[in-house]
């Protein structure tokens, strides 16, 4: 079904109510690229935080960009919706996908409001509100007139996201956003990443540190060397055993769900 | 957040007419015997002419430098200029001269064969990841490559006088143009600043990297497409009227851009606008300095540009640029 525009297209009009609701979200299904993922399949659900773990090289930042319509995989392929991604016009696929690549990249100093309204790009228009809305969201209102290159590095990672956000994506497929921040500045950027999610949002997250995926994700993806190793709730895809199995490092997690350290 | 366009038009108007007086010859419109007929026909097409030109060359440095992302890049990077270049010596070289069509024709050619070339990497490169790298190289191997042509074509030249003929008109100049060049290059130069315009919202998304410009709906190949036709036909028509003019496409735009809000698309128009005015100011100094002979416009912007852009380096160096 497609209750935005309230559109029903026959075929899934005849669909059971199941099958109808399976084909929904984003699905990576068999995914083979040139010796970096080998048959990595994957549904994954709106309104919720999925985060991909790995160890260097295994494969995250490809997947990443195979889910958001940038890399076309040798084999396999990604569907939004039940719909293949390259059968979008990549205006439509753009609207719906927002990515956040690791190197935040800014090539020219642009005040903080020109740099988020980029975000409307793919919708063609030059609509403010929801440019506003996403400087508020962030706590960038008292910076939008500020020149980039004079932001520190957790407003710039809060501009890079609020960019992001000024699209109103349905899926946010970020790499590494909270790689650069601070302790505070990786929570509060984690709030505004859940507040998304808690709004039917899909947020697909690469991260490295392991802690952050086991406290704040819902489902975690571990792949290893091209391959899904893992894939669940955190505390059974990031369990100890998986983690020293993988990662090569024996550990134990300590503390309550949702505040868990990793102790080596 | 200054305006410029409603500045530089304020510049231009008084430049525009002051261009037309000035010359060897200043001329009084109430005392100089036909001054109508002189302004008609020999400073009205000149001044329309710089116009045209700088324009082109303007907005062509603004986009290929926002396509680059860097503030260093130039128009002659993609190889157009010299390709044109190659073409108008092509014609001196086949004793065509004499025929006022064959150069500007077989620049245009030059021009195209280039874009053509540009179109065929472009296919194998821009798809890639560091596509845009590749063909900027690939570029420069063009331009590299019609240089050459161009040095061999004038040291094979088949008479000393043809020879000095090629030298003289690769140095770039405005003199004893008329309005069949005004007829040439200002509709090919309005039709390359629309396909600049074109590629003006992909130059925005590209502010952020050849990543996110593609997720946010760009395609690189029909961005590239845009860009490769708007500075060939701009550069390409340049250099078919008033042959090398260097360093306009590369100053204009990052002498305009502090006025803007920095983002490429908003560079284009006031670069064309300032381009124009550049050309403008230069070819009536030039026409105006007593020398023996003229001063060519093309050697008057690379004196003045090559300092310029060495000052540039030094200061991106420190940082500030």
């Amino acid at each position: 079904m497609n209750p935005v525009n309230g559109i029903v297209r026959p075929e899934e009009a005849l669909m059971p109510q199941a099958e109808g609701l399976s084909r929904r979200g984003l699905k990576a299904e068999g995914i083979d690229l040139a010796g970096r993922l080998f048959g990595v399949s994957a549904t994954l659900e709106a309104g919720r935080i999925t985060a991909i773990c790995g160890p260097n090289g295994a494969g995250k930042s490809s997947l990443l960009q195979c889910l958001a319509g940038l890399i076309v995989p040798d084999g396999g392929g990604v569907t939004l919706d039940g719909q293949p991604l390259p059968a979008f016009h990549p205006q439509q696929r753009a609207r719906a996908i927002g990515y956040l690549p690791q190197a935040g990249e800014v090539a020219w100093d642009v005040a903080v409001r020109s740099l988020v309204a980029l975000g409307r790009l793919p919708h063609r228009d030059a609509r403010s509100e929801p440019v506003e809305a996403a400087l508020a969201a962030l706590d960038l209102l008292g910076l939008a007139g500020r020149p980039v290159s004079r932001l520190s590095g957790g407003e710039r990672a809060r501009a890079l996201l609020a960019r992001v956000m000024a699209g109103e994506p349905r899926w946010i497929l970020a790499d590494e956003p909270l790689a650069a921040l601070d302790l505070a500045h990786q929570l509060a950027l984690l709030g505004h990443l859940r507040r998304q999610a808690e709004r039917g949002t899909g947020v697909v997250l690469v991260l490295h540190d392991l802690a952050l995926a086991m406290n704040h994700a819902d489902r975690v993806l571990v792949l290893e060397q091209g391959r899904l190793a893992a894939d669940g709730a955190p505390d059974k895809a990031l369990s100890a055993e998986v983690v020293g199995r993988i990662w090569g490092v024996p550990v134990r997690w300590l503390g309550e769900p949702g505040a868990r350290a990793l102790v080596v | 957040m200054t305006r410029p366009v409603p500045l530089l038009l304020l510049l231009l108007a008084p430049a525009f007419a002051l261009s037309l007086l000035a010359g060897r010859v200043w001329i009084d419109p109430a005392a100089t015997p036909n001054a109508a007929l002189i302004l008609a026909e020999l400073r009205l097409p000149r001044s329309v002419l710089a116009l045209v030109v700088g324009a082109g060359l303007g907005a062509a440095g603004a986009a290929m430098q926002g396509y680059l992302r860097n503030p260093l890049a130039d128009p002659g990077l993609f190889g157009i200029a010299p390709m044109a270049a190659l073409g108008a010596v092509a014609s001196f070289w086949l004793g065509l001269e004499a025929r006022p069509w064959a150069l500007p024709v077989l620049a245009l050619a030059g021009a195209g064969a280039g874009m053509a070339l540009l179109a065929l990497m472009a296919g194998r490169t821009a798809s890639g990841t560091s596509g845009i790298a590749l063909f900027t190289l690939a570029g420069l191997m063009l331009a590299s490559l019609a240089g050459t042509l161009t040095s061999l074509a004038i040291s094979m030249a088949p008479n000393a006088f043809a020879m000095s003929e090629i030298v003289t008109w690769l140095m770039g100049a405005l003199t004893d143009r008329g309005w069949g060049e005004v007829g040439i290059a200002a509709p090919l130069t309005l039709a390359g600043l629309a396909c600049l315009t074109a590629a003006a919202r992909g130059l925005d998304a590209l502010t952020l990297g050849e990543a996110v410009a593609r997720s946010l709906g760009v395609e690189p190949q029909r961005l590239l497409a845009w860009l490769v036709l708007g500075v060939g036909l701009t550069v390409g028509s340049g250099v078919a009227v008033a042959g090398i003019v260097g360093f306009v496409g590369l100053i204009v735009p990052h002498l305009v851009r502090p006025l803007t809000d920095r983002r490429p698309s908003r560079l284009i128009v006031p670069s064309a606008l300032a381009g124009a005015l550049l050309v403008l100011v230069a070819d009536s100094a030039v026409r105006a300095i007593p020398f023996v002979t003229e001063l060519r416009l093309g050697i008057a912007l690379s004196l003045v540009g090559a300092p310029f852009f060495l000052w540039l380096l030094l200061r991106m160096r420190k940082g500030l640029a």
